[in-house]
């Protein structure tokens, strides 16, 4: 029988390559800041790619790699905002403390709304959870304590560039080591055929709910980030409603449902594109609806059509390659 | 031979909305062998198949497999269970590579956590690395080991049948259902799928549970056979009893005549 | 005032506003039956109604029920249009991407409007003169009344067209199996796009009735009430149209009962409310069918 050569093991190197490009970056962005070409505002904005990098990359585990349509992601961040806020005003938390626990709380909240969730088809599941999401909204609205209609003002600014640059490297990382292994996989064919993932073994309801739950304690976290960025949350629907919600589902749709690489590039761009363009605020909303009906005409996989930079894609070139260069195979036994 | 300790399907009754698809069919099957569900089109086959794994909710009746039983369970511990099922409309990850639709079949054997994964530790390298042999070797077993890293979809119809059938034996399953894996081929490709089948229950141990339209696989293949006509058993026996058994002639009129040979 | 006065007075401000939710409702549900998609933009068909409303009585000076027939005749140009332009080449496309389309042509609708006619609520002109009207212990507007005969008539049309009409025959057979309509030689394109026209208009009706009822319109008048018109159909059974109607009126019904016995801040929450019991306990809803896939 003929054997294949197994495609050469070069995760480990992977992991390590991706630390030291890392830690060069910001190494080049400190440098840039000390010597003041970087000022404190650029530092902000960036600060904000990072955290929108989080909330991108979470929703797109959800939608993308296991194909369950979530409008309410925002309500995820919304709690991680509001609860460690609440932690460190009222009761002192450490920041470090508060960001795990906003996390877990963040994370059960997404395994409670992906339970009955899960037994929805696509355009159902998006409304009921966009539905879950304004009721979150709404309940937090009603909170006098935590300021109500006018929002929560008088956050500590605990966050930092180099807090929020860490953990949006923590997470592409995380996500991606996860979609790439048997789990990720099980969700991946989840998205696929539902009905011959059952047949394969997976249990479907896990795993729908395990990507809610990840997707969701990756968005609280980051929402925690940013209450402490900003130092002021409100209840609107674009921070923490079905507009913000869009807003997070456009940049996932712009950089390809399933693509990590196309969620980082099109958080960079989105982020950067309304601060760039200030002068035309009003006209944002115009060219993000125009984006996405376009999108969906003619590039539905996304800007980057659905491709990953990553050593899988490169091991499957390989791959590839070196089956054409056996020549004819011997045939099967 | 001992008494079934395979599959046993006692009194199985599948009523779908009006329509009483199956009605209180019995079957068993020892270990080891090798038998065929046949009958019309719309006789209910499939719908057996389905209330086997999980994909159907029987209205009456039990299935036991090696004593166990599996009546009602979800799909995933019918998999569990060690039955692995192949569908009559190919349900390939078309999107996939061939070599990730073996992987995922490789789930319920999978050794490592969530954490591992992520943290990427020395047990998930070493899972990995035997996945990817595992399937490897299944894939060379039906001769598609060129095709590992092609899309499953671009695979032509037999191979995306034999992909299937292989996709199945990852599972490492005891009972092996296959729904029609000889629909649409040619009589080349028939040939090489009755071999196959012949392989791999040789080499695997496995029982083969399977429904057929091409009578030439039947004969060739089976053992024994069942056969259904509007959700009822009509018949079982060897193939020679079936073939001549009047009632089966009379369920196939109407039908061009499968025995044709 | 009596709890039963409070509560006949809540069960017919309520009749009122669940008459609008339903026209927009029937939209919705009409939409989802033939084509399964949620049109997100329908919302913003009640808006351009109640805009185009306006305009034609302030603009053109005509008298309500012209104005009613011009914006929902000018809404259903719309939506055909919209359907032409961003939902027919998606129709084999996965849902999620039609979703996602219909939900940028609501965004988009949402903020040209509030460009191009401007972002402060505008006064919807007094056409008639306010009169409350004694019925045993409740009151009830001339306004209240004009909104339940226009919603009613409009509705009984609806009920001729599809029931005894061919067309409406054929959006039935569409609805049901489009593939097989085809082959019956129904022009499928046509169907839809008057399905669209229809949905549209008598959500246009709607958001004229609304304006002349609350006397502002607004760019973004439709995103609540569209939200909540897509909860009630689903509540009433999707795809099925007398569901939209009872779903439509329990909406509204229940909207006003938590605003005047609970707290209005919640207002809004119990359409999302209804929607996660119903998703929880009847996804089907009231009326609906199920589908199953084939294994």
């Amino acid at each position: 029988m003929n054997r294949m050569n197994e495609p050469r093991k070069l995760d480990g190197k992977w992991n390590i390559v991706v630390l030291l490009l890392v830690v060069v970056v910001y190494g080049v962005i400190q440098l840039l800041a000390a010597k003041e070409i970087l000022l404190p505002y650029h530092l902000q904005v960036m600060g904000l790619i990072c955290i929108n990098i989080m909330l991108v990359v979470s929703l797109n585990l959800i939608n993308g790699f296991t194909g369950q349509f979530s409008l309410g992601h925002a309500s995820f961040l919304a709690i991680g905002a509001y609860l460690s806020a609440a932690l460190t005003v009222f009761l002192g938390m450490n920041f470090y403390l508060a960001l795990i626990i906003s996390g877990l709380a963040s994370g059960f909240v997404g395994i409670l709304i992906g339970l009955p969730a899960l037994r929805l088809r696509g355009d159902y599941l998006a409304i009921a959870t966009l539905g879950f999401g304004e009721i979150i909204r709404v309940v937090i609205l009603n909170i006098p304590a935590v300021g109500g209609p006018r929002g929560f003002t008088g956050i500590p600014r605990y966050t930092t560039f180099g807090l929020t640059y860490i953990l949006a490297v923590v997470t592409v990382l995380g996500i991606k080591n996860f979609v790439n292994s048997a789990h990720g996989r099980a969700c991946v064919s989840i998205r696929e055929d539902e009905i011959a993932a059952g047949s394969l073994g997976i249990n479907i309801i896990y795993y729908k709910v395990a990507a809610f739950a990840i997707g969701a304690m990756v968005a609280g976290v980051a929402g925690a980030l940013f209450s402490h960025y900003m130092q002021y949350i409100s209840p609107g629907t674009n921070q923490i409603g079905f507009l913000r919600s869009i807003d997070i589902l456009i940049m996932v749709v712009l950089g390809g449902l399933g693509s990590l690489t196309g969620s980082v590039v099109s958080a960079i761009l989105l982020t950067l594109l309304p601060e760039l363009l200030r002068g035309f605020a009003q006209y944002r909303m115009i060219v993000y609806s125009i984006i996405l009906i376009v999108m969906m005409l003619f590039m539905p996989s996304g800007l980057l059509g659905g491709f990953e930079l990553s050593f899988e894609f490169l091991e499957n070139l390989i791959g590839k390659f070196k089956i054409r260069k056996r020549g004819v195979s011997d045939g099967t036994s | 031979m001992a008494q079934a300790n395979g599959l046993q399907v006692i009194d199985l009754s599948v009523q779908i909305g009006g329509l009483k698809a199956v009605s209180s069919v019995n079957l068993e099957l020892n270990l080891g062998e090798l038998v065929g569900l046949i009958g019309p089109n719309g006789a209910g086959k499939t719908t057996v198949f389905n209330a086997l794994t999980g994909f159907c909710h029987p209205t009456a009746g039990q299935v036991f497999f090696k004593e166990q039983d599996l009546t009602n369970k979800p799909p995933h511990v019918v998999a569990q269970h060690n039955l692995a099922r192949t569908f009559q409309n190919i349900r390939l990850f078309k999107d996939l590579s061939v070599l990730d639709n073996l992987k995922i079949a490789y789930h319920k054997h999978v050794g490592y956590s969530f954490f591992s994964g992520i943290l990427r530790t020395p047990r998930y390298h070493k899972q990995e690395q035997k996945i990817t042999r595992i399937t490897m070797e299944i894939l060379d077993i039906v001769g598609l080991a060129e095709r590992a890293y092609e899309k499953a979809g671009n695979l032509s119809y037999g191979e995306q049948r034999k992909l299937e059938i292989a996709r199945a034996l990852v599972m490492e399953p005891s009972l092996l259902l296959l729904d029609e894996p000889a629909a649409g081929m040619n009589p080349n490709e028939t040939e090489e799928l009755i071999d196959l089948i012949r392989q791999i229950r040789k080499d695997f141990e496995l029982t083969v549970f399977l429904i057929e339209h091409d009578m030439n696989l039947v004969m060739n293949l089976c053992e024994r056979l069942y056969v259904l006509d509007y959700g009822v058993l009509i018949a079982e026996g060897s193939v020679q009893d079936v073939r001549s058994n009047r009632k089966v002639i009379e369920a196939y009129l109407g039908e061009d005549s499968p025995w044709q040979s | 005032m009596t709890w039963y006065t409070l509560l006949g007075q809540q069960l017919i401000n309520g009749l009122a506003l669940g008459s609008v939710y339903a026209l927009i409702a029937l939209g919705y549900t009409m939409v989802y039956g033939i084509i399964k998609l949620i049109n997100f933009a329908h919302g913003e068909m009640y808006m351009l109604g109640a805009y185009f409303g306006f305009y034609a009585l302030t603009s053109w000076q005509l008298p309500l029920i012209p104005a009613l027939l011009v914006s929902m005749a000018l809404t259903a140009l719309v939506g055909v249009v919209l359907e032409r332009i961003a939902y027919k080449p998606l129709r084999n496309s996965p849902r999620i991407t039609a979703l996602i389309t219909a939900i940028g042509a609501s965004l988009l609708l949402q903020n040209v409007a509030q460009i191009g006619f401007g972002a402060e609520f505008k006064p919807f002109p007094q056409v008639i003169p306010f009169k409350r009207i004694q019925l045993g212990f409740v009151f009830i507007t001339n306004r209240q009344l004009i909104m339940f005969a226009i919603a009613l008539i409009l509705m009984i049309l609806l009920h001729i067209i599809v029931q005894y009409t061919k067309t409406g025959k054929a959006m039935r057979a569409v609805s049901m199996d489009k593939e097989a309509a085809m082959l019956m030689g129904i022009d499928v394109d046509r169907i839809i796009s008057f399905t669209f026209a229809i949905g549209s208009s008598l959500a246009a009706a709607g958001g004229v009735l609304v304006g002349m009822y609350y006397n502002r319109i607004d760019p973004y008048m439709g995103v609540m009430p569209g939200l909540k018109a897509f909860i009630a159909a689903v509540f009433g059974g999707i795809g099925v149209i007398p569901g939209a109607v009872i779903g439509g009126l329990i909406m509204g019904v229940a909207e006003n009962l938590v605003v005047a016995f609970g707290s209005s801040t919640y207002r809004d929450a119990v359409a999302f409310a209804i929607l996660i019991l119903v998703l929880l306990f009847k996804p089907d809803g009231l009326l609906g069918k199920r589908h199953q896939e084939k294994v």
